[in-house]
């Protein structure tokens, strides 16, 4: 069984991500938003989408840099002091971003709300396996401390041994049952990624930094031939 | 210098009567699905007035536009990085309170209900969760000023006159108003456009309409907010902006947009005007009081021999240089320069223009019974009913003598064909008052004409836009469609 959900299950879920989430792109564009309801309601959202967003990107980030870079995490989380810190500091980003989740399922309750006229049943399943995952995650910082240091030996090598296209589960295969939980929960929002709004996080616009400001776009570009050209006056 | 056409419009608001029909036949047309209930591309606001969506022209709460910093122009929402870190939350977005809950009635209440001693009543329901609602608020909850001074109060343009000024101007019987239609100004510098982090909002580079790509757009609402007329609108359905499109699918098929096809008052002109696209970023950075100039400045006359050659080696075609000629636009904002821009102290450059009332004339009754004009009006704007100030600081950004300008013009062209018509105003004081205002005859007669008498073939004037003719040979049509044509190739439904 084990077998299954660490070896055939984060496959299936990376080939489907990469997959679905491309041909999504190409065939119907179109579906592709954040889906925002912030027009519909505001003071929740200011609560639940900044504590949300800020909390698990930066705990997201800092997963992707220990998994990529596991010498370079492992050097940093050296000192006695610096881990008790950063585990401090993922524990505080973890909660904060669990208040935010929280506060996201709540405002998104109440049948007879204007948001919940702007809500899909696939929301309802996003929001129910990302309160799994943070859950879990913050169990996991509570009662099996020093996380970010263990990460290192059990699901980076594993996570590798994935790449690597070598599979090796048995780094994880011992680790207590909530710890695995956070793992399977983990590849299954990645499954998710492609059916559902979670798109929007890969298409964040980090481009804008250096677009320029200004967009003008000719149907026929005076005095060539080139249709559909773009052109830029700032 | 790099000439492009844009096709602008003149509304003259001494002819708007506020009847909302603009508004009915854009609603009808395009914003009729779910999503878009509570949007009104064209909207018609009584001024003074606070506007739709509340309060819009306060830029200290919605920061849309752009502002000058050391001579440079920034967007008033802040940096590139600011937007970036605000695209979880947008702090400047307008909510649906700004706006007002879409509402209708259960009509079939009126059908269903029992036999009974009571009328039955049809409750009001919300258009977006079909639950039954207390209207707070509407679109033009404070059109004609709603029988009270308080919307008229909060005008964010009244800032713009002293204490006094305003407690005379609120006084219920000096108070005065006037319609204000308003539709996206597919301005030259637009902030909704800069604001998009995504880049898909564009301006069409033959005609100017800017456009939102409902492919293209992510929904991160930063145009809402950049947009300091908020004419560009969340649509909560599909996750994506929309916008006034300035009704291309009926300009490329020769018909005028459907606000001006429809207006009862004919107060609409369209034409095409030539700019020099060199100059945009030059014309919005100038000092507040020289804006207006600039904007005129940077409309080209279609007539000199350098445009014209400029304009054909810019790929400019002969049809639209021709059509720029008959221009009504031309001839309201550069030929006779009655027509301002709405609120130019923004810097998006608005390609919509207004000529600004006139307003009912003063007159007092006589103890004879007859109504005998205020013997001053046409000589002192001092007496106007709407101050010079308040005026200023909707189509100046606060520069009287420009408005002042205008309104010369406008009482000597009334005085002049008074004299001619009616005679009760004596010739000489007339063109007296023409040779101030810096009129002659001639012109007056031709604002006249294009004023009241003209027909619909004058007042609208467009070259032929057919996308397909300016397609070249050879492009399949279905590809032609799924790239540049209106609609889409599949039903466009709302994401997961």
């Amino acid at each position: 069984m084990d077998a299954f959900w660490f070896i055939a299950f984060p496959y299936l879920a990376l080939v489907l991500a990469i997959g679905v989430g491309i041909y999504r792109y190409y065939a119907n564009r179109y579906s592709y938003s954040s889906l925002s309801s912030q027009l519909l309601e505001n003071r929740k959202l200011f609560w639940g989408s900044v504590p949300w967003h800020y909390g698990i990107t930066l705990i997201l980030l800092a997963h992707l840099f220990a998994g990529l870079f596991p010498d370079a995490a492992a050097f940093i989380l050296g000192g006695r002091i610096r881990l008790l810190v950063l585990e401090l500091t993922g524990m505080a980003l973890a909660l904060f971003a669990l208040f935010g989740l929280i506060v996201l399922i709540i405002r998104r309750l109440p049948t007879t709300s204007l948001v919940r006229r702007a809500t899909s049943y696939m929301d309802g399943i996003v929001l129910a396996f990302l309160l799994v995952q943070v859950a879990t995650g913050v169990s996991i910082a509570i009662f099996e401390r020093w996380g970010s240091l263990w990460y290192l030996r059990t699901a980076v090598p594993w996570f590798w041994s994935l790449v690597k296209l070598h599979p090796d589960m048995s780094t994880v295969a011992t680790l207590p049952g909530f710890v695995k939980v956070h793992f399977v929960v983990g590849f299954a929002i990645i499954l998710l990624f492609p059916f559902t709004r979670l798109v929007h996080l890969v298409m964040f616009p980090i481009y804008y930094l250096w677009r320029p400001y200004q967009v003008v776009i000719w149907n026929r570009r005076p005095g060539g031939a080139t249709v559909h050209s773009t052109e830029t006056t700032r | 210098m790099n000439v492009r056409a844009h096709v602008s419009m003149v509304f003259h608001l001494d002819k708007c009567i506020g009847c909302h029909t603009c508004s009915l036949a854009c609603k009808n047309l395009w914003t009729d699905r779910p999503g878009t209930e509570y949007m009104w591309w064209n909207n018609v606001e009584t001024k003074p007035g606070t506007g739709y969506p509340t309060l819009y022209e306060d830029q200290e709460q919605y920061h849309g536009g752009w502002v000058l910093e050391d001579g440079k122009l920034r967007l008033k929402l802040g940096s590139r990085p600011t937007e970036l870190v605000n695209i979880s939350f947008n702090p400047r977005l307008p909510t649906l309170d700004d706006y007002y809950e879409p509402f209708t009635y259960r009509y079939k209440d009126l059908i269903d209900a029992r036999p009974g001693e009571d009328q039955p009543v049809a409750k009001p329901i919300s258009m977006i969760t079909g639950e039954e609602m207390e209207i707070e608020a509407g679109p033009n909850w404070d059109d004609d000023l709603s029988g009270s001074p308080v919307y008229a109060s909060n005008d964010p343009n009244l800032k713009a006159l002293d204490q006094e000024q305003r407690k005379q101007f609120l006084e219920m019987q000096q108070l005065v108003f006037f319609y204000l239609p308003r539709i996206c100004n597919h301005c030259l510098n637009p902030s909704c456009v800069a604001a998009c982090p995504t880049g898909a909002i564009y301006k069409r580079g033959e005609d100017g309409i800017v456009l939102v790509s409902q492919e293209k757009c992510q929904g991160w609402r930063m145009c809402v907010s950049g947009c300091p007329y908020k004419k560009v609108y969340f649509n909560w359905n599909s996750g994506k902006a929309e916008k006034c499109i300035l009704c291309y699918p009926r300009l490329e098929t020769g018909q005028a947009p459907g606000c001006m096809h429809s207006c009862v008052g004919k107060i609409r002109y369209l034409g095409v005007v030539l700019y020099d696209a060199d100059r945009i970023e030059e014309t919005a950075s100038r000092p507040d009081r020289e804006l207006v100039e600039a904007q005129r400045n940077i409309i080209l006359d279609p007539f000199d021999p350098d445009v014209i050659r400029q304009a054909q080696k810019d790929g400019v075609d002969e049809k639209v240089i021709t059509a720029a000629r008959k221009s009504p636009v031309y001839k309201y904002v550069k030929l006779w320069r009655l027509a301002l821009p709405l609120h130019p102290e923004w810097r998006t450059l608005p390609m919509l223009f207004y000529v600004p009332p006139l307003l009912p004339v003063t007159a007092s009754l006589t103890q004879q019974g007859r109504y005998e004009l205020a013997t001053d009006f046409f000589s002192s704007l001092e007496s106007a009913r709407m101050p010079i100030r308040y005026m200023a600081s909707l189509f100046t950004a606060g520069d009287e003598d420009t408005v002042i300008a205008v309104y010369r013009k406008l009482l000597a062209g009334r005085m002049f064909k008074r004299a001619e018509t009616v005679g009760d105003i004596p010739m000489e004081k007339a063109l007296k008052a023409l040779e101030e205002a810096q009129l002659t005859p001639r012109e007056v007669e031709d604002i006249y004409y294009l004023t009241s008498l003209a027909s619909f073939e004058e007042m609208f004037v467009i070259p032929p836009m057919l996308r397909e003719v300016a397609i070249e040979m050879g492009v399949e049509p279905h590809e032609f469609q799924e790239e540049r044509g209106a609609g889409f190739v599949r039903i466009p439904e709302r994401g997961l």
